[in-house]
């Protein structure tokens, strides 16, 4: 019963070894869009859209809604964190990748955030 | 945590919500934004880290939303406000002590160890702390429950989608399907999290105004508990009326098993263990940071309770007769009735697509643990093994295939025999309890012995269900509601699992110590060593300051509801 830390002797030193490993080829750090400008883009949209269903509502909607105009209330809320998604963006841009670990960029390597929109 | 009380059940026809282009045209642009996701993370996968734990690499604010997200899912969010609308303002006990708590104990305790150690799942935590055969167990309860489910989750969706949309059953279920599939095995897991995070907001918006017109329907807070007062007794809006030992209370539940049971050993296996919660903190881009995740975590989850158990009450308050044989409303039904009787085109279509993507989020989190188990735990350790990276990425996508096809077989199963899925979801209440006590007895005993993994978490998982669906249900021993008997099971297999793992450790050999550095409390690892990054040492990003803070914060909420 002394050959127990696992299949082949596998042990926390493994692991440990083969996910530094992992790590420094990984790609997402230096590849990976900034989510900010998609909570902010779609927040935008849809906050406009809510809103301006809000100031075109009828009367018979507004009643439903216990006399809120509660798509121009949402609306609004909506495009005030979607500005503030993009305002943090452009305060604190995403930090540029540790230098030893970007990537030469291939070609195709399009900042892929606008696909996204 | 993981709803027990949310049932999958058709719902009623008159459900169906007055949804125009507007609506759909939301919807529309949310869908295209979450194939978006996918395409754009695509471009980040390169190693398998990458797929599986988004290279370790994304900051504290994005994996604790993912986390909380990955929690709020549908079933959640309508099994809640049945709870409330069913129970009252008991509901609070599965945030502020039923999740809280345990949150800020992973934060603080657990992380250092899984962060710290390198294990990319949950059991793989399980293998360097015991032997391969607790490891292959745990991973394949795990990855069995994901897929089951998973398959729960659509299923649910289904039948929303039916009542409130009138698409069938089987559209709504391949297209959800096909949706997660696509951007999972496009972004990995980057592009789940990413989904959740975006989810979170979109939810938070669905339900904010559904509770502001909820309340003001009833004549704002005081009006609401008034009412409730009246009709459903004192208790109703408060926390612990009622819960002594011995007197009676809806729950059936006293506040010894809502501690014990639900605050302590329910709550501590689903937050600490599950490792489709503990995944998305895995993920974060150093130790600090995945400290942090379920401490940020933990500060929306105290108010999401406000969110959820409105709808509920206030559903109670309009519809008296909910849930009995008097109304063709069931208690589900609260939250998509409130959509329907309130809200008008526009706020109505983020409601339906913050249902939607709720669903969706609840599928890929079990999903993407899945697949991560499946390849790393599983297929690479003791099928195909040695290969080089790219194999288990390629693995890795067609393992998602399968998985979200075995998903939706599930979901078709579910809706032609629809009791199966209660039975399942029931089972899955309290599954992550055998695994809760092998960590805790291993983590803090270093005298826990290699084999006693396996046999703990075999005992605690078969004791568990052998109170619940012999003892309970066969009537040996009278608990009054489904519920209360939850707890009580859990902490029977809780119990069940500490004591053989104590009994089998004390008659096999001790791992030698210098095999336990960086697993046992007290002991330290070398990646506990990293030092903490620019910033991080700001006292806002004190995992200490943080946790004790949310901890502080959930008891003071306590306070209005205790008296």
């Amino acid at each position: 019963m002394t050959d127990q830390s696992g299949p082949s002797g596998y042990s926390d030193k493994d692991v440990q070894r083969e996910v530094t490993e992992l790590q420094e080829k990984s790609a997402t750090a230096a590849r990976i869009f900034d989510l900010r400008r998609i909570i902010g883009g779609l927040f935008v949209l849809y906050g406009l859209m809510v809103g301006i269903a809000g100031l075109t509502d009828s009367d018979a909607e507004i009643d439903k809604a216990q006399g809120v105009n509660i798509n121009l209330w949402t609306g609004l809320g909506m495009l005030l964190l979607g500005i503030f998604f993009l305002a943090w963006l452009k305060l604190r841009p995403t930090p540029p990748p540790a230098p030893d670990a970007v990537p030469v960029p291939g070609p195709g390597d399009d900042p892929a955030e606008q696909k996204a929109e | 945590m993981q709803t027990p009380t949310y049932q999958a059940s058709q719902l009623a026809a008159e459900l169906r919500l007055p949804t125009n282009w507007l609506d759909y045209t939301i919807l529309g642009i949310y869908f295209a934004v979450v194939l978006g996701i996918g395409f754009a993370a695509r471009r980040s996968v390169k190693t398998s880290l990458d797929f599986f734990l988004s290279g370790r690499s994304l900051p504290a604010w994005i994996t604790g939303l993912a986390f909380i997200s990955a929690n709020l899912a549908a079933t959640e969010i309508l099994g809640m406000a049945a709870n409330s609308a069913q129970y009252g303002a008991y509901t609070v006990h599965w945030y502020w002590i039923g999740a809280i708590p345990a949150m800020v104990f992973l934060g603080l305790v657990m992380m250092p160890f899984y962060y710290g150690s390198k294990v990319r799942s949950v059991p793989e935590m399980l293998l360097l702390r015991f032997d391969k055969w607790a490891h292959i167990l745990s991973s394949a309860l795990f990855a069995f429950a994901a897929i089951l489910i998973a398959g729960v989750n659509l299923y649910a969706l289904a039948i929303v989608v039916e009542a409130l949309l009138g698409w069938p059953q089987w559209v709504a279920i391949v297209i959800a399907g096909a949706f997660v599939l696509a951007y999972i095995t496009l972004g990995g897991l980057s592009s789940a999290i990413y989904n959740e995070v975006l989810q979170f907001f979109v939810i938070l918006a669905a339900l904010i105004p559904l509770c502001v017109l909820g309340l003001k329907k009833v004549g704002g807070w005081d009006g609401l508990t008034d009412s409730l007062t009246k009709t459903h007794g004192a208790n109703f809006t408060t926390a612990w009326g009622g819960t002594g030992i011995g007197s009676a209370n809806p729950l059936g539940a006293n506040w010894l098993t809502i501690v014990l049971g639900l605050g302590f050993v329910l709550s501590f296996g689903y937050w600490t263990t599950n490792f489709a919660e503990v995944q998305r903190a895995l993920s974060a881009k150093n130790l600090s940071a995945a400290q942090r995740t379920p401490l940020i975590a933990a500060y929306p989850k105290i108010f999401i309770v406000f969110l959820v158990m409105i709808p509920g009450l206030v559903a109670a308050v309009l519809v008296p007769k909910i849930g009995t044989s008097g109304s063709d409303l069931q208690y589900n039904h609260a939250i998509p009735y409130l959509m329907q009787q309130l809200l008008p085109n526009g706020v109505l279509g983020i409601a339906v697509t913050g249902l939607l993507a709720a669903f969706m989020a609840g599928m890929a989190a079990n999903v993407s643990s899945f697949n991560t188990v499946f390849t790393n735990d599983i297929w690479g350790r003791y099928v195909v093994k040695g290969r080089e990276d790219a194999y288990y990425v390629r693995f890795g996508r067609l393992i998602t295939v399968i998985g979200v096809s075995a998903s939706v077989g599930t979901a078709f199963l579910a809706s032609s025999f629809s009791n199966i899925m209660s039975y399942l979801q029931t089972l899955f209440s309290f599954f992550n309890v055998p695994m809760f006590v092998v960590f805790i007895v291993g983590m803090f005993w270093k005298r826990a012995s290699v084999k006693s993994g396996f046999w703990g978490l075999l005992a605690g998982t078969t004791s568990a269900m052998v109170n619940y669906f012999v003892i309970y249900k066969k009537g040996i021993i009278d608990i009054p509601t489904d519920q209360g008997a939850n707890f009580v099971s859990a902490m029977v297999g809780f119990a069940a699992g500490a004591v053989v793992m104590v009994i089998v450790s004390l008659f096999t050999a001790p791992k030698p110590a210098e095999q336990l550095e960086g697993l046992v409390y007290g002991t330290r690892s070398p990646g506990m060593e990293e030092p903490p990054a620019a910033g991080d040492d700001a006292w806002y990003r004190r995992p200490a300051l943080l946790g004790w803070g949310a901890v502080i914060l959930a008891a003071a909420c306590y306070i209005p509801f205790s008296f």
